[in-house]
């Protein structure tokens, strides 16, 4: 599982299985009811610019299901108190369901223990705290830190800070081309005793490419480096299992998952957090203050200063819930189902340029119409009741590498269907008729 | 649905942002000044020409979408001849008529990008060049980017 070859059979054998899953799915429409599914998402059911909307923009941030909403009023309505310093019974139901949400998010990802599991407002957040508490602690002149090509900004702006202010090099594992893969030979070599942090996203948002972090993980640490994989779109849209991937640290948002913006998830290792200084200080995160000296907790509470994000927890626990009711392993068959049905058809268009991989793509397709500018693409598809993205995704030194500006992105998630897919890539060709007729 | 996108690419923008006007660089402008939108990677470069404060020659460089390229070309022919005064003006109304919609009776050409003040995500591709313009004019070295203010 080394070599970019591995890699492709790797993929040749998982693309063999898709196609035999969409045999089962000509027989069997769908994994599971969509119809059902989207009674849960009235946001979907409207019209935008009189068109019927089809919501591609789910690696921006999903919609969230009635269920998520109503916990979260459920909790204003009836529970809403400050956790943890409270005696009064409103705090301890607010305490415990915040808690418990941290317990749900241990089994969502397989940790070991919910001391594991730091609350913080996004991925963004969470990488920042690692970087700047484990990073500024470990971080020296000559160290390395490795990341891929294909990180998005949040992957990349906090190491350089922390490289700045430490004296470490960033080392970046290149990607093959077009097709997004990582050049798994350059990483081999890049694998040196000086990289100290091995950083990388599992699902690339601009790419689409699905990363083999297991593997990649497992051979850091061999070399007894530190890894973090970026989850963002991969924890809603596919099993995670933070024990079998052996990573030091993961991070996602909540609200890429069916739940609200402002939380996200910052899993570590205990062996690990234990020994990192707090990141931000205050209340909540000590034991005993002193006018010169404070005692601080122990993880998780010691990296959460100040009155956390009660609701979000809150809300995430029920989206989390929502989404093992349908089923990572359905969700993920059903993305990389329709990314492959959306890759196919953009492919038959001429002057198109495809970004990721041919196959075994994650729910996502990144591409750019020839002499038309994503921006352009996107405000018509908008008129026609599409809502894509454009622009560079937060991944400006990727776009430079391939050369593009931009790029226009359509993503999936359990609620899109093939007939919004087939609607979009007409939309794709009036929009090529516009501006080229 | 189409109403609403011939008002935004009416056939003179479609027309300025495939054949672009006055697009090169100037061997010895008496100023010029960049322009970069960082959330559609919209980059352009203004070159102006003046003398006893005309605007003798004005072209522009870079790469951008339809919006901002026919914006910039049609800025190029809209100031050639101009004063630096008038091109002042020009601004003011360009400003209010992409972000409000109210067009400037004397605005000529240039009232093809009314419709871009119902696309408000587009209205800084538009502005874009103009911001280069007043840079250019009023020498500011640094590069302008429509992230810093609302329009």
């Amino acid at each position: 599982m080394n070599t970019p070859y591995k890699n492709l059979e790797e993929h040749n054998k998982i693309l063999h299985q898709q196609n035999e899953l969409k045999q089962i799915q000509k027989s069997n429409p769908t994994l599971f009811d969509i119809a059902v599914i989207r009674k849960d998402f009235p946001i979907l059911n409207q019209t935008v610019n009189g068109n019927r909307l089809i919501y591609f923009d789910n690696a921006a941030t999903s919609q969230k299901p009635i269920q998520v909403i109503e916990a979260i009023r459920n909790y204003y309505l009836n529970d809403n108190a400050n956790v943890h310093r409270g005696i009064h019974t409103l705090s301890n139901r607010a305490t415990v369901a915040f808690e418990k949400a941290r317990e749900r998010v241990a089994s969502f990802i397989n940790a070991k223990s919910s001391d594991e599991i730091i609350f913080t407002r996004g991925t963004t957040e969470s990488i920042n705290l690692v970087a700047n508490s484990w990073g500024l602690k470990n971080l020296k002149p000559g160290d390395k830190i490795l990341l891929t090509e294909m990180e998005h900004h949040s992957n990349i702006v906090p190491w350089q800070i922390v490289a700045e202010r430490t004296g470490a090099e960033i080392v970046y594992v290149p990607i093959t081309g077009d097709d997004g893969y990582l050049d798994l030979e350059a990483f081999e070599r890049l694998l040196t005793p000086q990289v100290k942090i091995f950083s990388i996203v599992h699902i690339s948002n601009s790419l689409g490419t699905i990363n083999p972090v297991k593997e990649l993980c497992h051979k850091a640490k061999t070399l007894g480096i530190v890894t973090l994989v970026d989850a963002a779109q991969s924890a809603g849209h596919c099993p995670i299992d933070v024990s079998e991937i052996d990573c030091d640290f993961l991070t996602f948002s909540g609200h890429k998952i069916c739940g609200p913006t402002g939380i996200g998830v910052l899993y570590g290792k205990y062996k690990i957090l234990e020994t990192m200084p707090p990141y931000q200080s205050g209340g909540e995160m000590i034991l005993n203050v002193d006018y010169y000296k404070t005692a601080f907790k122990k993880p998780p509470h010691r990296f959460e200063a100040g009155t956390p994000d009660i609701s979000g927890p809150i809300g995430l626990h029920t989206a989390m819930d929502y989404l093992d009711s349908i089923g990572r392993d359905l969700i993920f068959e059903h993305d990389k189902i329709l990314a492959q049905y959306a890759y196919d058809r953009l492919k038959e268009i001429s002057g198109i340029r495809i970004f990721g991989p041919p196959m075994n793509r994650g729910g996502l397709v990144s591409f750019a119409l020839k002499d038309i500018h994503a921006h352009d693409v996107v405000t018509v598809a908008d008129q026609f009741g599409v809502a894509l993205r454009g622009g560079h995704h937060c991944t400006q030194p990727l776009m430079k590498k391939l050369g593009v500006e931009s790029t226009a992105r359509a993503s999936f998630y359990f609620y899109n269907t093939t007939e919004e897919a087939d609607r979009f890539i007409n939309v794709i060709k009036e929009i090529q008729k516009f501006f080229t007729s | 649905m189409i109403d609403e996108l011939a008002d935004l690419y009416q056939q003179v923008i479609l027309d300025h942002c495939k054949h672009p006007r006055n697009f090169h660089s100037l061997g010895n402008p008496t100023c010029s000044a960049q322009g970069h939108n960082p959330l559609c990677g919209d980059q352009l470069t203004l070159y102006i020409s003046t003398k006893d404060d005309i605007i003798l020659d004005i072209s522009f460089v870079g790469s951008g979408c339809c919006i901002s390229k026919a914006s910039a070309s049609l800025l190029t022919e809209a100031l050639k001849g101009k004063t630096t005064k008038e091109a002042r003006e020009l601004f003011d109304k360009v400003h209010k008529m992409v972000t409000t919609g109210t067009t400037d009776e004397n605005i000529g050409k240039l009232a093809v990008f009314a419709g871009v003040h119902k696309f408000p995500s587009r209205v800084k591709c538009a502005i874009l060049p103009w911001h280069a313009l007043m840079a250019a004019i009023e020498g500011k070295a640094q590069t302008v980017t429509t992230e810093n203010d609302h329009t």
